[in-house]
């Protein structure tokens, strides 16, 4: 009688330590989802600014087609991109390459300092790339939790049992990329 | 990260229940002292005190506080910065929805964070502190009070904080009633006895003594938050330095806080009441010393993560204990300190007239822009259809129709 009180109970506290580590595993991956949809968010807001920022540009800078064109075309590229964390990220780094050139081309042209619509979309365009840099951020600790979990004992096991796949970080290819394009004027 | 959430809710929650007790002792003392044997009357008091403050101050708890303040509420047009900051934080800390932003018409630079979970929260900053910090001091700032909503501080700082006031009111109120009408009752008790002299002598005692230990309980809590919030924000933002040099500026500051008081003081980022109450002793204070955590942000050795502040903490307090609980540093991982996120556009003058403009804007001030270059500031109660330049004379038509 004992022995079988003793063996239910220990199956029962088993259940709930498979439980909680399952859960676990689950928020895990809904956070890791989440911050990823919010990457997103922020990357659609800089693929329909960089529009309006080409064009209220495109009086001052006549001479620089090379470089609109270089960010038009990057963008182009951005929006139309499908498949891995990877490639995506690809893209979306030789996108801030181009925005960083052309910024730091229009430090040549006085008069666009004087346009309130060019220093409002500076500030918008500034802060979204800010703000994908932070919920980057947000995402790879959120991948890093995911991927321990998944990777170490004995949560290991659980993982194992329910097939977790770990994620991949969104990477930055160098280090001057960390940098946010030099807007000054 | 939210192991270090949960450790924080646990530690405030026994801190609120310890609170809440030494209140009902305190009611009950109350009653004993009024009338032998009235303690569980003074006890119901008591209850229905902290019931009702409880209740109030989760509700209304922060739009009392931003009243007092004196804060209004801004958009994104107001000062498209200070908001795009805020949402650059609320991404960094990973909050669910983007707090309302307030603005203060102080010139002493501050800030403080508001709202009962990170649903409701909201931030509040001065006039002062937008002219007087670049974007990533800012940034350090607005990530430091998002730590605040992050870690659940807010909630308890205020229950905690009524709690206290109504501790001391308790007090206040059974200690006058005892002296003054003390002398009646001890003659007309003639059943009492040496245990009921006891309970009185007792209750005496505890009267003077809770309103001071529950203003130390309050003032270290306040303290430990702000050294937690402080890690936060170099988590969030990746760069000490920026927060570093913020604390500087706004503890160099002479100006006082016109509508901070001794009650809404723990709430803010730098203690408002430092110029005018530097005098008082250390035990009693709300916030560590700024020089203090500036020197802990500036010695994270490059890391930015909660280990890397814990590790500053101690070897610059020299404390054994650090200020991260032990379950919130096993779960965090690593991370390096990056360079500055964004360039700084402006300088101080910019800042300053942005400042004015935004809080000309606020108070339905009606902007023109003159072809000469003057930009016309119209008040609300101007009557006129029209206002002329007083540079090139120009006439100008007022948009606001007259009411």
């Amino acid at each position: 009688m004992i022995v079988l009180l003793v063996f239910v109970v220990l199956i029962v506290v088993a259940v709930f330590w498979v439980m909680g580590m399952y859960n676990g595993l689950v928020g895990s991956r809904n956070e890791v989802k989440n911050s990823w949809s919010q990457i997103e968010v922020q990357l659609k807001r800089r693929h329909d600014l960089i529009p309006n920022l080409v064009e209220t540009v495109k009086g001052y800078m006549g001479h620089e087609r090379g470089t609109l064109e270089a960010v038009t075309k990057a963008r182009q590229q951005a929006v139309e991109v499908t498949g891995s964390v990877e490639d995506r990220a690809k893209v979306e780094n030789a996108l801030s390459q181009t925005l960083r050139s052309l910024f730091a081309v229009a430090e040549a042209y006085p008069d666009l300092k004087a346009n309130q619509n060019f220093l409002a979309l500076q500030e918008e365009i500034t802060s979204t790339e800010n703000k994908i840099g932070f919920a980057r951020q947000y995402y790879n600790d959120a991948v890093l939790r995911l991927n321990n979990r998944i990777q170490m004992f004995p949560s290991s096991i659980i993982a194992g049992m329910f097939n977790f796949l770990q994620e991949k970080f969104f990477e930055i290819e160098t280090p001057e990329d960390r940098q946010v394009p030099q807007v000054k004027f | 990260m939210w192991e270090l959430v949960r450790a924080n809710q646990r530690r405030a929650a026994t801190l609120v229940v310890l609170m809440a007790a030494l209140l009902f002792l305190v009611g009950y003392a109350l009653g004993e002292a009024l009338a032998p044997g009235a303690g569980a009357a003074g006890l119901l008091v008591a209850f229905m005190v902290w019931v009702v403050l409880t209740l109030v101050s989760y509700f209304q708890g922060d739009t009392i506080f931003l009243a007092l303040a004196g804060a209004r509420k801004i958009e994104k047009q107001d000062n498209p910065q200070l908001v795009n900051v805020v949402e650059e934080m609320t991404i960094a800390a990973g909050l669910p929805r983007v707090p309302d932003v307030y603005v203060m018409d102080e010139a002493a630079p501050n800030a403080f964070a508001t709202g009962r979970d990170p649903q409701h929260a909201a931030v509040a900053v001065t006039a002062g502190l937008l002219e007087t910090l670049d974007r990533d001091e800012l940034q350090g700032v607005i990530a430091h009070e998002l730590g605040h909503v992050r870690n659940r501080d807010v909630l308890y700082m205020l229950m905690v904080g009524i709690m206290m006031g109504a501790i001391v009111l308790l007090a206040d109120l059974g200690a006058r009633v005892f002296f003054y009408g003390g002398g009646r009752r001890r003659t007309s008790s003639r059943d009492g006895g040496q245990g009921q002299l006891l309970i009185v002598v007792v209750a005496v005692v505890l009267m003077i003594l809770a309103p001071i230990v529950a203003q130390l309980i309050y003032f270290a809590i306040s303290r430990r938050r702000e050294y937690l919030a402080d890690a936060s924000s170099a988590l969030f933002t990746r760069f000490p330095e920026g927060l570093a040099r913020a604390l500087e500026k706004i503890s160099g500051s002479t100006v006082a806080l016109r509508s901070a008081t001794r009650a809404t003081a723990p709430m803010y980022i730098v203690n408002p009441l430092g110029v005018t109450a530097r005098g008082l002793a250390d035990l009693t204070s709300t916030h560590p010393p700024t020089s203090e955590r500036v020197r802990i942000l500036r010695s994270m050795g490059g890391g930015a993560s909660l280990r890397s502040y814990d590790d500053a903490f101690r070897s610059v307090t020299g404390k054994s204990g650090g200020v991260v609980p032990p379950s919130g540093l096993a779960a965090a991982p690593p991370v390096a300190a990056a360079s500055p996120a964004s360039p700084d556009a402006g300088t101080r003058l910019d800042r300053v007239r942005q400042t004015t403009d935004m809080l000309w804007r606020l108070n339905r001030y009606v902007f023109i822009g003159c072809g000469c270059g003057t930009k016309l500031k119209v008040p609300p109660a101007y009557v006129g259809r029209a206002v002329a330049c007083p540079h090139c004379g120009t006439v100008h038509q007022v948009r606001a129709e007259p009411a």
